[in-house]
């Protein structure tokens, strides 16, 4: 086995060298990008896509796709944003459970349909996608909640900290990311979901209840793309019906796939998530440094997209032929 | 006497394969979207308003035929939309960059064809799922459209390049009468030539498929290759209609051409389905719409009529499916 198969075997490693690689070619060509007001602006831009993509990755490890999610967030913005308006002084913590449970119902949605009527993920989610963004427009009429309705402290969630000058947002991401981590790597439910990624059909014969985990999956999922409707609102500021949240679920993806989760199920794990998000997010701040248009980002994004797919299944052929090589 | 019924079909297989059919699905929701409508508003039952209704969803009925062909082999696009928005974008940049008009045209269809092959390529040759790669070359095309015409609306066409949809035969405009051609030769191939049966074998079991002496990559790469030909011609079609190009026309578009073919009755895990159930279920889309549209109904709350009904088409064709195998 030589230096380069190992390498291909720790995929946190390789999306790593990226990221250190993209850091150095955007320090050299503008040395402002190493200040800290750079990092503050990555590390700002993430934990939304962060939040969501620790469900997505629980789902796509489970063999499934949610592209729903962008529209979940969009209703529970929506009708968090209606509750400000009609009861401005709410608390966090209320506000954080009304979204979750807004976002987990939906979640839950999916899953039963994928379940119960097993039919491909991503067309049960494709027909939700419209059915909830429908929704969003017949719950709030078509108006935008605005700037002045939401409240002062909703506001200041994603503003100001309580720890070393460290956005409250970006704690409270942390803390679901630790969470998945440990619920995926150190609790039996969660060797489950790998188990019922790798082999369905194995994993429902070892005695594990395959409908419960999937659904599970689909239901986190839910809920933290409904948290994300929270930090949304607190983040922007303003919730739009026609414009929160649209396309946000690929970049979702993008994130997942490229930190190495596989998309036929059974492995990924939390901290190659964790650097897939944080690469979007360097390329983000990075386009204006190395002088590239904003408009591209969407074209390098699916182009990364795409190289990650491909990276994936050329990476699953060498290791066949390594098990194979090491057998005989 | 339902179960006399029901025992009277188990007897009799011919009978029972042309009335247990999800086509019938969607004749019957025809039927009933269109007394709906006429029950929502008097002046629906107007065949020259159905069909000036119906021009506006040609592109996409075009496209939903060819991905037809692609479910029944076991495979799917979903890029469709962002091949439509890329090949007009590419059409109104070359054509502002001073190329004449067939030439335009010519490079618009070459390149949703170069598209369609990206596809096909990396799916043939990688084997990379096609559901995950197409949502993946989604993003890929509409951001390269974007990053070709940023913001802008290219415009500028001849005058007899704009409004197809306004040029007419009787009271039928061209679109439709395309889209119907085209229907028929499509159906015909597939429904009675060796290339459908090819077609059924491969979505059925691509394995038993190759070993039949199928060239199965070969097929599916020129249906990947249709598809972005197709896409190409539905986004010289979108930008004669609106007379400029952007990046963001068609968003959204993959959820109304995957519903087409869905209530037509096609298998989504291939092998099954035709041109005939996703014809009809282009004008269930058209007339739905047009009668939501005449109810008042918001297009965007449209939406959740026409997410609903993917799920709902779904899980009746399945359901169908699981019945007749019985």
């Amino acid at each position: 086995m030589n230096f380069f198969d190992r390498f291909l075997r720790i995929r946190e490693l390789g999306i790593f060298s990226i990221i250190v690689v993209l850091v150095i070619i955007a320090s050299i060509i503008d040395p402002r990008f190493l200040t800290i007001d750079s990092w503050r602006a990555v590390f700002l831009a993430i934990p939304l896509i962060l939040v969501m993509a620790m469900g997505q990755m629980m789902v796509i490890i489970c063999r499934h796709v949610d592209i729903s999610i962008g529209s979940t967030l969009a209703f529970s913005a929506i009708v968090i944003g209606l509750v400000f308006i009609h009861y401005p002084g709410i608390s966090l913590w209320l506000s954080l459970i009304i979204t979750s449970v807004v976002g987990l119902i939906m979640g839950l949605i999916n899953g039963f349909i994928v379940t119960r009527f097993n039919v491909h993920s991503i067309i049960v989610t494709l027909g939700t996608l419209s059915l909830y963004r429908g929704l969003v427009f017949i719950v709030s009429g078509g108006r935008q909640i605005d700037r002045n309705d939401i409240p002062e402290h909703i506001v200041l969630f994603s503003q100001t900290s309580f720890l070393f000058s460290i956005p409250a947002i970006l704690i409270f991401s942390a803390i679901i990311v630790i969470i998945t981590h440990l619920l995926m790597r150190h609790s039996v439910l969660g060797r489950e979901i790998y188990a019922t990624g790798s082999n369905p059909v194995a994993a429902h014969l070892k005695g594990i209840n395959v409908t419960k985990v999937t659904l599970f999956c689909f239901g986190v999922c839910g809920m933290l793309a409904g948290i994300a409707g929270l930090f949304y609102a607190s983040r922007f500021g303003y919730v739009n019906p026609g414009v929160t949240g649209v396309g946000i679920e690929f970049i979702v993806i993008a994130g997942v796939i490229i930190g190495g989760t596989s998309i036929t199920g059974g492995s990924g794990s939390v901290l190659g998530t964790f650097l897939g998000i944080l690469l979007l997010g360097i390329i983000n701040v990075a386009l204006p440094v190395l002088n590239i248009p904003g408009e591209f980002q969407k074209a390098i994004y699916g182009l990364i997209i795409v190289v990650a797919l491909a990276l994936d299944q050329l990476i699953i052929y060498r290791m066949k032929k390594l098990s194979v090589s090491s057998n005989v | 006497m339902f179960n006399k019924f029901a025992i009277y079909l188990s007897e009799n297989p011919t009978l029972r394969y042309w009335i247990i059919r999800p086509e019938w699905v969607a004749v019957i929701l025809l039927i009933i979207s269109i007394i709906a409508s006429i029950q929502l508003s008097p002046f629906f039952a107007d065949l020259a308003f159905i069909m000036d209704s119906a021009t506006p969803y040609v592109e996409y009925g075009l496209i939903a035929i060819i991905l037809t062909l692609i479910i029944i082999s076991g495979e799917i696009d979903l890029s469709i939309a962002s091949m439509i928005a890329l090949t007009a974008v590419i059409f109104g940049t070359v054509y502002n960059a001073g190329f004449g008009m067939p030439l335009s045209v010519f490079i618009a269809l070459i390149s949703g064809v170069l598209c369609g092959l990206f596809n096909g390529i990396l799916v043939t040759k990688l084997k990379i799922p096609s559901i995950i790669l197409t949502i993946g070359t989604l993003t890929l095309y509409r951001g390269i459209a974007q990053s070709l015409a940023s913001d802008f609306s290219l415009g500028g066409y001849p005058s007899w390049f704009i409004g197809i949809d306004y040029r007419y035969v009787g009271i039928i405009p061209i679109p439709v009468i395309i889209f119907t051609v085209f229907a028929l030769i499509v159906g015909f191939i597939l429904s009675s030539t060796i290339y459908g049966k090819q077609l059924y074998l491969i979505g059925t079991n691509p394995i038993t498929a190759k070993y039949s002496g199928i060239k199965v990559d070969r097929i599916k790469l020129l249906l990947f290759t249709l598809s972005g030909l197709i896409s190409g011609v539905a986004g010289v079609l979108t930008t004669s209609r609106l007379a400029v190009a952007r990046f963001n026309m068609a968003t959204g578009a993959e959820l109304e051409i995957v519903l087409m073919v869905m209530l037509g009755g096609t298998y989504i895990f291939g092998g099954r389905g035709n041109i005939f159930g996703t014809f009809i279920a282009f004008w269930i889309v058209v007339i739905l719409r047009a009668g939501l549209n005449v109810a008042r109904i918001k297009i965007e709350s449209q939406l959740t009529i026409l997410g609903a009904m993917l799920i709902i088409a779904i899980i009746l064709t399945n359901y169908i499916y699981a019945k007749s195998q019985k």
